[in-house]
């Protein structure tokens, strides 16, 4: 359990703070990080918006409300409505097994479960044609039993899942390592089966982080370009998500429904962060709560 | 969460799934290359109103979009096009060579070599052309930023390469014009994966002196833009590119769609198909609607690649294969 202990402090050092530099030197520290913001991340966010209403609101609803910007949106829930709910029970156990186990081969799955950070999304998607494809390994196979997994939904979601596998496991494996195994052995001790002791010991701790991890894999899955691009066939109002649909209205001197549904994207980032903070905020909450029983 | 609004989600999902794949009559996927969205845009719709006239029966037209050798190579990996409308030969080819998806001999199957429009090479330069831009030899010049896509995943690039390959043998000689390409190239700031991504590059985002263009990308780009902000220019010589169609029978006899994609073609070649094409600055190949729209198209001196380089399979083995001249001069 993580307490925090403070140590009580001498009048002397009271006084002296960590940092000592003088307040020029803080203030234009905090002006070239909001600097570097407003350039790099709030004037974007504006310019969509901007952008995307700029012929007005008709123009807008038009682009969001046109039968291939709608199949797009729904390509796109449905894939996170399938890629979250497979990673949440894969981060799950992934992160109670390497936090709450000792096992050889530890080491190599965490590794593994990184993959997906450190390799490229074109190189993710590539692996489906690889795999999946008419001239790949199990190509063939399917062509004959007419199963389309590439240039289709399931492959869009393989590759989805790929590209959003750490997010749930990584946000808990650090969160159960630092809460210890002491809980669950105290109710394996008092006779609790294994589905038992997760669902009313492990889970209830972790809830928190799991539901952080979530909606950054939603964020993630939504707004995965790479790997989807390379095994979507881009083919109109069948298998668009919403950024390849961003990339085809760009492409046609849509513009401004370029951006409207651009919007939506940042909407949806808007969201997640709102979210994030909450959650972030519960989270503390219910760690100091722990923290004083 | 309980199990009941997992249960939930898992019906709700399932229902959207297979609510995306249930689609009344027929469904034709045409796989075509990156210039061409406005144009199919119309001709699809035109298209399913006259089989819907005829027979009686709703048909469904996907469209895929792309750089024309990224798309080849899509359906050589198996996406499912009942149709492919790519840029050039070459692409259509190694489907045929490389998945074997229709027969090798597939561009006699249609009249003039499966071509139902032609196009050419052209410039395009900001309004006033301030960098005095007349002819090929003044993109070698240094200091020019030139704008033309990858000829690795573009068709349009490898209709561009050749155009400027044989002025350069024309004008300076057969063993200088690797030179002049070179030279070329070395002007080149981005190569986009297809030739509406150069056309973004050069228009919206500002980038370069020149975007050398399919001519119908030329002029959309004006339609779209104005003809205050940007002005074609025709070179002394250009090549007569054919971008032809085909069927991929592995795919419609899978599908039963053999006989509505045949007729899809055949439409390209009808008047109706001729005119929807002019109307997009496709070059039509019928004479009588060719003549009528005659005024719209410049007169430019054209070379047919079958005469200057041996056709296709040449023209790819040589220039744009792995190790072939255009890796040559990228890769020093």
């Amino acid at each position: 359990m993580t307490t925090t202990i403070t140590f009580p402090l001498s009048p002397a050092a009271r006084k002296e703070r960590a940092t000592q530099e003088p307040a020029w030197v803080r203030w234009s520290l905090i002006g070239l990080a909001l600097m570097f913001l407003t350039l790099f991340l709030f004037i974007p966010l504006i310019s969509v918006f901007y952008e995307a209403l700029k012929k007005g609101s008709d123009v807008y609803l038009a682009a969001i409300t046109h039968p291939d910007a709608l199949s797009a949106i729904k390509l796109t829930l449905t894939v996170a409505a399938i890629a979250v709910p497979l990673n949440l029970v894969f981060g799950v156990a992934a992160a109670w097994a390497i936090a709450k186990f000792e096992f050889r081969g530890k080491n190599l799955l965490i590794t593994l479960i990184d993959l997906p950070f450190s390799v490229s999304p074109v190189v993710s998607g590539l692996i489906y044609v690889l795999v999946f494809g008419l001239q790949g390994w199990l190509g063939p196979w399917l062509a004959e039993h007419d199963l389309k997994i590439i240039f289709a939904v399931p492959g869009i979601v393989l590759a989805t899942v790929f590209v959003t596998v750490p997010f749930i496991a990584r946000e808990l494996i650090p969160l159960m390592q630092a809460q210890g195994t002491e809980e669950e052995e105290a109710a394996v001790v008092l006779g609790a089966s294994g589905w038992q002791t997760f669902y009313h010991v492990t889970l209830p701790n972790i809830k928190w982080g799991l539901l952080y991890g979530a909606i950054l894999c939603n964020a993630r899955a939504m707004g995965e370009f790479g790997a989807v691009s390379v095994v979507s066939g881009h083919i109109r109002g069948s298998t668009n998500t919403l950024p390849l649909h961003v990339e085809i209205l760009y492409n046609e001197y849509n513009f401004a429904a370029a951006f409207a549904v651009a919007s939506l994207l940042a909407l949806l980032a808007l969201v997640t962060l709102a979210l994030k903070t909450l959650i972030e905020a519960r989270n503390k909450q219910h760690q100091k709560q722990r923290g004083h029983e | 969460m309980n199990t009941n609004k997992w249960l939930n989600i898992t019906i709700f999902t399932a229902s959207l799934m297979i609510g995306s794949h249930a689609t009344a009559g027929k469904t034709l996927l045409n796989v075509s290359y990156d210039p061409t969205r406005e144009l199919y845009s119309e001709f699809n719709a035109a298209f399913a109103e006259h089989w819907q006239a005829k027979n009686n029966e709703k048909v469904t037209i996907q469209q895929s979009h792309g750089g024309s050798g990224k798309q080849a190579r899509s359906v050589i990996d198996g996406l499912e096009a009942d149709v492919v409308t790519l840029a050039l030969a070459s692409d259509i080819n190694a489907i045929a060579e490389k998945a074997k998806l229709l027969p090798e001999d597939w561009q006699k199957r249609l009249a003039l070599n499966s071509t139902p429009y032609t196009s050419t090479i052209i410039f395009l330069v900001r309004k006033g052309n301030p960098k005095g831009i007349k002819d090929w030899g003044d993109l070698a010049r240094p200091g020019m930023a030139v704008i033309t896509p990858n000829p690795k995943t573009s068709g349009g690039a490898q209709w561009n390469f050749l155009a400027a390959w044989q002025f350069g043998k024309q004008r300076y000689g057969e063993d200088k014009a690797k030179d002049f390409v070179s030279n070329i190239y070395k002007n080149v700031p981005v190569l986009d994966s297809g030739a509406r991504g150069s056309t973004t590059t050069f228009v919206e985002r500002g980038v370069g002196d020149v975007l050398i263009s399919w001519e119908n990308e030329a002029f959309l780009a004006i339609k779209e833009y104005g003809a205050d902000k940007f002005e074609v220019v025709i070179p002394s010589l250009s090549i007569l590119a054919e971008p032809p169609v085909a069927i991929v029978d592995k795919v419609v006899d899978k599908k039963g769609t053999r006989q509505v994609a045949e007729a899809y073609l055949q439409y390209l070649y009808s008047e109706e198909g001729q005119e929807i094409a002019a109307k997009h600055f496709y070059r039509p190949t019928d004479a009588k609607v060719a003549e009528k729209h005659a005024s719209k198209f410049p007169k430019i001196e054209l070379f047919k690649i079958d005469d200057a380089f041996g056709g296709w399979k040449n023209a790819h083995k040589v220039h744009f294969a792995d190790g072939g001249t255009f890796d040559q001069i990228y890769l020093q």
